[in-house]
């Protein structure tokens, strides 16, 4: 078995506002093992992007803990990649300048990481796209650009908040297989925050049903497809699929 | 995508007919621009003529140029021009800067910002003119006074005008770069400054027109020269002439002063991003 990368344990997170104090997480416990990839679902406004903003080091807990590589976790950390719901490209930067975003903030922008990245845009198609704006480019492709700014600072976990969600359905089926792809590709551990089952379900090798606000783990399931190559698509129309939904769905317990 | 001309070098009737129509309309808008100029200072020129307007009290453009050429042989032309353009200059110049700095300070403190908004709101209300007195017996009557007018007139506005376009940056763009573990200093570098070129250039155009009214009132309270002191002056010796020339060179440097902001902004955004450009 591979080793454990994530180790969340007892989180517990609570939100003071002058109006009072709203219990987002309690007490949720799992781990992810290195090369996994794993999906928190749970209803709209449970408390799933909590989780990811305390696992990036963004935010605190107020009670448990997070150990990455058995580092306990204590603000941003170089071994995490975060994406966001939207591709967030600045519009005053060109592509090339948007990838490198991150090394420039980590001062880590040499001739080894410029290469790095140049290679990254060669592999990905980007390449010829380098000195364009972002607004010259298509949605799939400023997801893909997105995802090499997150991979320039080679992280070795990424956290993917409800990440694609601003696509529209059918690009956004085409984004995740995209995307899936160049993240197996490049051997990351991946932690999917969201609220879509049948995303969770043909992205993940395991979900990690969240219950409503207060998030706690509902159940966790290891999901396996009898296919040869694994792509979200594939999955899809996989016979194994409707199976998984539904005891999802009846987990997530969602009422009108 | 659009397709340009180049690749269709057969226009469609529907295009050819389009085309035509949008170049006509901007001609005809064009036209009648300077048609309404000319209307405007024949009729002033030929009613003054006729006596059916009186041009001791409205002057008239034959008037109008002889007084320029006066003022231009005596040699003073130039300088009440040079003499409040510079002035503006350096209001516009220091307001803008120093309020952009106040506002980059207040981004900075949420604590400060807390602390200072309530005075915020009553300087910005209060008629700032109401401090020319104030400023003359301070600093004395002269160029520093005007200007310390024209700044006391768009300071606030540009302070508040920035600071807004700061507060405004999406708050998830900032999570972008924290996830990259970015630091203030970086957060304020790589994305609240370069996402309020706009406001900051918007805050710009408003000076402009903010630091000649300052200058304007404080000439009209202190100078000795300057184009708000011919037009006191002509006011007071009932020389409408004198005050007719000096409001026409004054809405011409107004608006060269504006146009000059509007070509900075096309150099900045042009090479920050090419809008449109597919």
């Amino acid at each position: 078995m591979a080793e454990e990368l994530v180790e969340v344990r007892n989180l517990g997170m609570k939100y003071q506002s002058p109006n009072g104090e709203i219990e987002a997480v309690r007490d949720v416990s799992f781990t992810v093992r290195k090369g996994e990839f794993v999906s928190l679902v749970g209803p709209s406004g449970c408390g799933k992007s909590t989780i990811l903003s305390i696992i990036s080091g963004l935010l605190k807990p107020t009670a448990g803990s997070v150990r990455i590589g058995g580092e306990w976790v204590r603000g941003t950390s170089e071994k995490v990649g975060y994406m966001l719901q939207k591709d967030h490209l600045f519009d005053w930067r060109t592509i090339y300048q948007n990838v490198v975003l991150g090394l420039e903030v980590r001062g880590t922008l040499n001739r080894e990481s410029r290469e790095w990245v140049l290679s990254l845009l060669k592999t990905y198609g980007l390449y010829d796209f380098r000195d364009k704006y972002p607004n010259q480019l298509s949605g799939g492709m400023r997801q893909r650009a997105a995802l090499i700014r997150t991979l320039a600072v080679n992280p070795e976990i990424l956290l993917l908040d409800e990440a694609f969600s601003a696509l529209d359905y059918q690009m956004r089926i085409a984004v995740t297989d995209d995307i899936y792809r160049i993240i197996k590709k490049e051997q990351k551990t991946a932690i999917l925050v969201t609220h879509d089952i049948a995303e969770s379900i043909s992205m993940s090798d395991r979900v990690i049903v969240l219950s409503k606000r207060p998030a706690t783990v509902t159940a966790i399931h290891d999901i396996r497809f009898n296919l040869k190559e694994r792509t979200p698509l594939a999955c899809r129309e996989a016979q194994e699929f409707p199976g998984y939904f539904n005891m999802i769905w009846r987990e997530l317990d969602v009422h009108v | 995508m659009f397709m340009s001309d180049k690749q269709t070098p057969a226009l469609s009737k529907e295009r050819a007919e389009y085309l035509r129509k949008v170049r006509f309309r901007k001609y005809a808008t064009l036209a009648v621009r300077v048609l309404i100029l000319v209307v405007f200072f024949a009729a002033w020129e030929i009613l003054a003529n006729l006596k059916l307007i009186d041009p001791f009290i409205t002057s008239q453009p034959s008037r109008i140029i002889r007084t320029l050429g006066n003022l231009y042989r005596e040699g003073s032309l130039f300088r009440h021009i040079g003499v409040t353009c510079l002035e503006t200059v350096a209001g516009f110049l220091i307001g803008t800067i120093l309020g952009t700095g106040i506002a980059v300070l207040l981004w900075w403190s949420d604590f400060i910002a807390r602390v200072l908004e309530p005075y915020l709101v009553v300087l910005n209300s209060l008629p700032k003119i109401a401090l020319g007195p104030i400023f003359i017996i301070w600093i004395g009557p002269g160029p520093m006074a005007i200007i310390v007018m024209a700044l006391a007139i768009s300071l606030i506005v540009t302070i508040l005008e920035v600071l807004n376009g700061f507060l405004s940056v999406d708050p998830e763009k900032i999570k972008l770069v924290q996830t990259f573990g970015a630091n203030h200093m970086q957060i304020f570098t790589k994305v609240v400054l370069p996402a309020n070129v706009s406001s900051i250039i918007n805050a710009l155009k408003i000076n402009v027109g903010l630091s000649w009214v300052g200058v304007i009132v404080g000439e009209f309270l202190v100078s000795r020269a300057g184009l708000g002191y011919l037009i006191v002056y002509g006011g007071q010796v009932f020389q409408l002439d004198l005050v007719m020339t000096s409001v026409l060179i004054l809405a011409v440097a107004a608006a060269l002063m504006y146009q000059g902001v509007v070509w900075l902004e096309k150099k900045l955004v042009k090479n920050q991003q090419m809008y449109g450009q597919l």
